[in-house]
């Protein structure tokens, strides 16, 4: 019989890598490692200031994630070097953020559950809110799935064929603002983005199309989830960082693959 | 009617005036390519013309649910993204296996369908981005620069490759160079950009205005010749120049 919160935990991570599959396949395809940063580590400066103001906590997160989403992309489409923004932005919400906590001292106690998350701590309104926000990613990004891939082919070309490169990319920045606000509890802040890459990462060596390497990813990720659960139970590790490091084997693995070519 | 059209149209990107007081026309089924130096604004013009930069002045008016088909310049596909070619030739609209494999015969790439577009040589490249372009049935053909890395006789071939799709399938070609031997004697209409129309008309006649000899200098006499030789079509524009020359400064 497995124990509830084993399977919350198990749930919980399976749910997200559908968002995170397909959102962090564009992250890779788009070099947007940098935004997965500066998004997630807005998340500590959500956290502090959902306590400070007594705001519910995924409510927070998102309106100051999401704010600080449109921000970066913003300042990156107006030809701000967007490499330094990114950098700017990234560690300066995360050190607001652990500032704004350090006055705070019922997060201060636990704040490395927010730094690192806390997967085998989700309760059953954490699953359901990720299977819920998981979902709907997924449908935006299906729905909209032919024009994205056009636009990050080529802006030039997506715009000749009448769609708006503008506007996907919205899609995409708000997309990744919301995977970020749900996968706080799951994997915590500083590995969001780890999450994003990785597995799109592992994946890219086993794919010819776009398709094979998202639905790869989501796989992958999903993989590394119910793996790093498993381990973390096993060995007494701490279950943000395992999925990560089980993630990183299948990229490993995938290099082994890449060498074959 | 026209496909496309810009009226005074000007693009300034801050404080610098990339264009201004452009005026281009597209007719159905003609070759009008856009010459000028580097620097000059080509590309931001194809970028207002396809919509992706506001205009600071003037107008662009294109026909109604005009079908571009678009080739851009030096387009590079990011290691990360695995992209086959019959993958990318569905894009955005799915088409058939058969349509696709028709079009890639067409541009001279049959059965590179499962090549990785990565992988492709500079000019199975452009005969794969052609094939795209074509798959949309377009009425009119932008290409920016398209030989870019094609040898002389790669650009020429690509070139005679142009000219015969116009004669199949009526779409009006807009083409953007500054390799002026090839392209001249392909079009039918010549435009010369510096920030603004400098001169424009009939090939022959464009390359005997003084502005267009400031712009290009010497070599002439022998882009003349290759355009001569090949030259059998009939043309009504008159070449004109313009001699309102105030914006130079912020063009070059």
């Amino acid at each position: 019989m497995i124990e509830p919160f084993v399977l919350r935990a198990a749930l919980a991570g399976v749910g997200l890598s559908l968002a995170t599959g397909l959102l962090g396949s564009f992250v890779v395809w788009r070099r947007m490692a940098y935004f997965g940063d500066a998004t997630s580590h807005a998340a500590i400066l959500g956290v502090a200031l959902s306590f400070a103001f007594g705001l519910p906590l995924y409510a927070g997160i998102l309106a100051v994630v999401v704010a600080v989403a449109l921000i970066v992309a913003g300042l990156s489409g107006r030809g701000y070097q967007s490499d330094t923004v990114l950098g700017v932005m990234a560690h300066s919400a995360l050190a607001l953020g652990l500032v704004a906590v350090s006055f705070l001292p019922s997060v201060r106690s636990d704040l490395s559950s927010y730094l690192f998350g806390d997967i085998l701590a989700v309760g059953w309104r954490d699953v359901a809110l990720i299977w819920g926000g998981c979902i709907a990613i997924a449908g935006l990004i299906l729905w909209r799935w032919d024009g994205l891939v056009t636009a990050t082919v080529n802006e030039e070309l997506a715009q000749a064929s009448g769609i708006r490169p503008d506007r996907e990319r919205l899609v995409l920045t708000l997309a990744l603002a919301v995977t970020v606000a749900l996968s706080i509890k799951v994997v915590g802040a500083l590995l969001i983005a780890a999450l994003l890459i990785i597995p799109a990462a592992a994946a890219r060596a086993f794919s010819a199309t776009p398709e094979r390497m998202a639905a790869l990813a989501v796989l992958i990720g999903a993989g590394a989830a119910l793996g790093g659960v498993a381990a973390s139970l096993s060995f007494d590790t701490p279950a943000g960082p395992s999925v990560v490091v089980v993630a990183f084997l299948a990229f490993l693995l995938s290099l082994l693959r890449r060498a074959d070519h | 009617m026209s496909l496309l059209d810009a009226v005074g149209l000007g693009v300034r990107h801050g404080d610098h005036q990339i264009l201004s007081e452009v005026n281009l026309t597209v007719d159905p089924a003609e070759i009008v390519t856009i010459i000028g130096p580097n620097g000059a604004g080509k590309s931001t013009l194809v970028r207002a013309l396809i919509g992706l930069e506001r205009p600071s002045a003037g107008r662009i008016e294109r026909a109604p649910d005009l079908r571009i088909g678009y080739v851009p310049q030096r387009m590079k596909v990011e290691a990360g993204l695995p992209m086959t070619v019959r993958r990318f030739l569905s894009l955005p609209h799915r088409v058939s296996d058969a349509e696709a494999e028709a079009a890639l015969a067409r541009t001279g790439v049959q059965g590179i369908g499962n090549r990785q577009l990565s992988r492709l040589s500079g000019g199975q490249f452009q005969r794969v981005l052609l094939a795209r372009a074509l798959l949309a049935r377009p009425q009119i053909l932008i290409l920016d620069e398209p030989t870019q890395g094609l040898d002389q006789s790669g650009m020429a071939a690509f070139y005679r490759l142009i000219e015969e799709l116009r004669r199949e399938t009526g779409a009006a070609v807009l083409l953007v160079s500054h390799d002026l031997n090839v392209v001249m004697r392909a079009s039918d209409r010549v435009l010369c950009l510096n920030g603004h129309i400098c001169c424009e008309g009939a090939p022959g006649d464009v390359s005997a205005a003084p502005e267009y000899r400031a712009l290009f200098g010497g070599g002439e006499g022998e882009v003349l010749a290759l355009y001569r030789h090949h030259h059998d079509h009939v043309h009504d524009h008159g070449a004109h120049g313009d001699h309102d020359h105030h914006h130079h400064g912020d063009a070059a």
